[in-house]
């Protein structure tokens, strides 16, 4: 199965919510080597987790200041 | 509102002289409020269902073969970003301007840390739903920080 930008970037987002499938993860690794853009994607939405933490943490912080 | 006025003041005579006004008419209309509230969480996974079971918002940045009409370039120094007071104003500013809704569901897995299945479960909508909204949530940030922080040298 080839996936399009616009699956990849569904599975990239449900990757972080699911377990994927075996195919799954198969079908994204292959798209993810051959595609520039959605490798930045990935690598955004691993961010977008760690920025919310961080703001969580900042949040916290201040308030116990 | 205005049928909760009308119901306190229809039924006031019998209440003469025994109750606060107020209070009871406050209480009459918290009642009203709460049938209200209850209410729309009864509708509200129908409505929701109707509001998107895909994410077709973001369908102009991809083409007719799915892929990017413009391929996302990488952000630059994001871990840096993190260290800075700005930034996270601005990705604060991105999470105020999502739909209530979206908001409310990505902060319940990002910032409570809450499984999909467990936030599916509490706002009754299907899993699928979840994800629709969580991707959604993620590709609107996305394009915020873009614009707002990433994209600007």
């Amino acid at each position: 199965m080839m996936l399009s930008c616009k699956e990849t970037s569904r599975l990239l987002s449900q990757g972080q919510d699911r377990e994927l499938a075996f195919g799954e993860r198969v079908a994204l690794r292959v798209h993810l080597a051959i595609c520039n853009g959605c490798r930045n994607v990935s690598a955004q939405f691993q961010f977008l987790r760690a920025a919310v933490i961080k703001l969580s943490d900042d949040g916290s912080k201040e308030n116990s200041a | 509102m205005q049928d909760a006025l009308l119901a306190a003041l229809s039924a006031e005579s019998s209440f003469a002289g025994r109750s606060n006004l107020r209070t009871w008419l406050t209480g009459i209309l918290k009642h009203k409020i709460v049938d209200t509230i209850r209410r729309q969480v009864r509708d509200r996974p129908a409505a929701e269902q109707e509001s998107g079971g895909d994410d077709g918002d973001f369908d102009a940045l991809f083409d007719q073969r799915g892929h990017w009409e413009e391929a996302p370039d990488a952000w630059q120094q994001p871990e840096g970003s993190l260290q800075q007071k700005q930034f996270l104003a601005a990705l604060e500013a991105c999470l105020r301007d999502l739909p209530e809704r979206t908001a409310r569901v990505f902060m319940m897995r990002e910032h409570l840390g809450l499984e999909t299945s467990e936030i599916c479960k509490e706002l009754g909508v299907t899993a699928t739903h979840c994800w629709v909204m969580l991707h959604r949530a993620r590709m609107a940030l996305r394009l915020c920080l873009e614009e707002n922080w990433f994209g600007k040298t």
